[in-house]
């Protein structure tokens, strides 16, 4: 008993001590926050309710990005700072072809098709750039130490975001309405949006999609091989540079369709609009774990419900004013909070044992 | 006799040495044929380049008017953006305060760019005119020595803001408010003109909420402002999150049928892109065109013709008169040498854009107190219609005006 205590003290640090004290404060803090808001009893049901929707909304897409990030990570230990770019692309380059249906007409009478056109278009040009990035700036420098891929995806990510900004215009456009998913449907007191259910219901559907192509097919199989152990996939026959291509492929592909629902909810476009939603779906990777392709669904949604209900939960009952300004400190608070606790995200990193 | 002749030179070195260097903050001197330089620093890329490409082509066509030349020097403008932040602001400044050959500035035109940029500017001795900074803490009495190179062709928010309180409670009838900013100097200050009118007028505030200028999904602010029941929501920010605010705050429950209503910052068609039909029956406060000099008929017709469109904003004629005010003060202040130079003094120009006074702009009578305060201000209220966005032109009458 005395020896498993000493043992136990010799393994906390000060510095340990110091992070569980700033944990328990934001805890405390959210707890004792939380607890003024519902005893005021400002908010009811209904408006709890849209919060919640409003976040799931926002998260899944915030998930949907963040695919990206994890397995471009799992393959290669890397992060891809150009993905915001990759987000962006897609749906920049099917606002003309949206805009173009929606002058013509075709949209209002033929939504759904219309609409798997943008998709298309949106999710080709982003993965096709994608894998450009890959092919040009990242494989060259695959030997290269860690830093070096790092430091060339902050440049590409300039790079893409001004020749896009040199194509498209430095103003922005707004995207046109699809008609049949304005308004809203009531359950009693409840309601929800049209869009944001379809914009749910799309990312969940793309989520599922893409979780059962890399557990159960076989080039998902190859891709989990590659991200456990290169050169041993290298040896059973695997095209280890094929499969990394696709990964970047995949993951383009993802933030493609992320961008049009993203451009669906909010209606607008702009050659900066990926940074924002980038790095929050980089913290959405790391806060679930990153690597971890359910850690990345689950933290980004985790994410879009804080940004949405933290504000008035936590702040509105410590008499905050103005919370909302605050959204994103709130968002980050809640990283800092989850890797005190669990240092490697929410559900974990998932590295093969002799890398981790 | 020796002594005499000693103390009368001594003296006249005495009386002559302040006398060539005049100017406590030091000369400009402009060779024969070399051009005047004026910096205008402006927000002229990125998403309110709507703002800053108005005052700019204002500037430009003031030049053109002059003939582009003052005493027989060409002038010369430089452009430098500045983002509409206040780390823009601070570059765009640092870059300028770096020029000796800068006569004086045109800028900016966010308020926020204004705070830190001012100070830099004033300290290499450029006095800088501003046609839409108009956040009320700029001409502030407390503002500091730092300020004193600042002065503006626009109207002072502390009149914009009042006029749209006023404008809710006599007009619209309404008793109950709500404001939002996104942070900046010029929202913030707006917001609080408007709630303090507001509640002076016997209206109750229901929410002062604020976003990021960033943010893009409103919704959930907008549903803790509806917990309030607003029948008004007055939001003077900037287009991207104005649009964002405008196109989802009709999805909210209970804010249906709420009124909303901007300020100058989000009154250009770059605003009727981002926020689309749903702008249509909105208000903005803004300068009062209809109410401007004889002259800004024949300035449209200009614009119309070197750009093909109507003004983007509604800073343009401030613009111009910002460029006719600094062209004019040179002119007042500037020795011509033998040799065919130009010398122009830092603080005696300063002075002379202060000294502005019954100078006859488009905007207006020009008058600058002893903060920089030089608008005539005339503020009206606009109302959105349907034609506005589908054709993406600001309406140019007023509906209301308190005067």
């Amino acid at each position: 008993m005395l020896k498993q205590w000493k043992r136990l003290k010799e393994r906390i640090t000060p510095t340990d001590i110091v992070m569980w004290v700033i944990g328990g404060a934001i805890l405390a803090l959210i707890i004792w926050g939380s607890t003024a808001t519902i005893a005021a009893g400002r908010y009811s049901s209904h408006h709890w309710f849209d919060f919640v929707i409003f976040g799931l909304a926002q998260g899944s897409i915030y998930a949907l990005i963040a695919m990206g990030y994890t397995l471009v990570y799992g393959v290669l230990r890397m992060i891809n700072f150009a993905h915001s770019e990759i987000f962006m692309s897609g749906p920049y380059t099917a606002y003309f072809v949206a805009a173009a249906f929606y002058r013509s007409g075709f949209l209002d009478q033929h939504p759904l098709i219309s609409l798997l056109v943008i998709f298309l278009v949106a999710m080709i040009i982003s993965s096709g750039i994608a894998f450009l990035l890959e092919r040009i700036a990242y494989r060259p420098l695959r030997t290269a130490p860690r830093l070096i891929p790092l430091i060339t995806a902050i440049g590409a990510s300039f790079f893409l975001q001004y020749v896009f900004r040199g194509l498209y215009g430095s103003g922005f456009q707004a995207y046109p309405v699809v008609k049949i998913f304005e308004g809203e449907w009531t359950f009693g007191e409840f309601r929800i949006l049209r869009f944001q259910a379809v914009v749910i219901l799309a990312a969940a559907l793309l989520l599922a999609a893409l979780y059962s192509f890399i557990q159960r097919t076989r080039v998902g199989k190859a891709i989990r091989a590659v991200s456990e152990d290169k050169e041993a996939s290298y040896m059973m026959g695997i095209d280890v540079d094929r499969m990394i291509s696709t990964t970047f492929v995949i993951g383009g592909m993802a933030a493609g369709a992320a961008g049009v629902l993203y451009a669906l909810m909010f209606k607008q476009v702009h050659f900066f609009m990926g940074f924002i939603p980038g790095i929050k779906a980089f913290t959405a990777a790391v806060l679930g774990g990153i690597g971890n392709i359910p850690g990345a669904m689950l933290g980004g949604i985790f994410l879009g419900l804080i940004e949405s209900v933290g504000p008035s939960l936590f702040l509105d009952g410590l008499g905050i004013v103005a919370p909302y300004q605050l959204k994103d400190a709130i968002a980050f608070s809640m990283l800092v909070l989850v890797l005190i606790f669990r240092p490697t995200g929410i559900l974990g990193e998932r590295l093969a044992v002799k890398k981790a | 006799m020796m002594l005499f002749v000693l103390v009368t030179v001594v003296g006249l070195i005495a009386i002559s040495v302040p006398a060539q260097s005049q100017d406590k903050l030091g000369v400009i001197k402009i060779k024969k044929g070399e051009p005047i330089h004026i910096a205008c620093w402006m927000v002229i890329a990125g998403e309110n380049a709507s703002l800053g490409t108005d005052t700019k082509r204002g500037v430009e066509i003031a030049t053109a008017d002059k003939g582009g030349k003052i005493l027989d020097h060409p002038i010369k403008l430089s452009f430098q953006d500045t983002g509409c932040n206040a780390e823009g602001g601070q570059a765009a400044a640092t870059k300028l305060a770096a020029d000796p050959t800068i006569v004086a500035a045109i800028g900016s035109n966010c308020s926020s760019e204004a705070k830190p940029g001012v100070p830099i500017l004033w300290k290499a001795g450029i006095a800088t005119v501003s046609p839409s900074n108009t956040a009320p803490y700029l001409t502030d009495p407390k503002r500091g020595p730092e300020y004193d190179g600042y002065l503006r062709t626009c109207h002072n928010d502390k009149v914009q803001g009042a006029v749209a309180a006023e404008f809710a409670i006599k007009q619209l009838k309404v008793k109950k408010a709500a404001t939002i900013h996104d942070g900046s100097v010029y929202a913030e200050q707006l917001a609080a003109v408007f709630a303090e009118t507001f509640k002076k007028l016997g209206g109750t505030i229901t929410a002062q909420e604020a976003v990021a200028p960033s943010d893009t999904d409103m919704r959930p602010v907008l549903t803790k402002i509806a917990t309030g029941k607003p029948e008004f929501i007055y939001y003077p920010i900037f287009i991207a999150a104005g649009g964002h605010i405008t196109r989802q705050v009709k999805e909210v429950k209970g804010l249906e049928k709420t009124a909303l209503m901007g300020a100058d910052g989000i009154f250009s068609p770059d605003f009727y892109k981002a926020a689309g039909e749903t702008a249509v029956g909105m208000y903005h406060s803004s300068p009062d065109f209809s109410a401007f000099a004889g002259g800004y008929k024949s300035f449209l017709e200009k614009h119309q013709k070197k750009y093909g469109e109507k003004p983007l904003a509604p800073f343009h004629a401030h613009g111009y008169d910002a460029a006719m005010m600094i062209f004019a003060a040179i002119e007042k202040v500037a020795k011509k040498g033998s040799d065919g130079s130009l010398t122009i003094g830092r603080q005696a120009l300063r002075d002379a854009l202060y000294a502005t006074k019954n100078f006859k702009g488009l905007t207006g009578n020009i008058n600058c107190d002893k903060y920089g305060d030089c608008a005539d201000p005339k503020i009206g209220v606009y109302k959105t219609t349907t034609d506005n966005v589908k054709n993406l032109v600001m309406p140019d009458k007023p509906i209301w005006k308190p005067y």
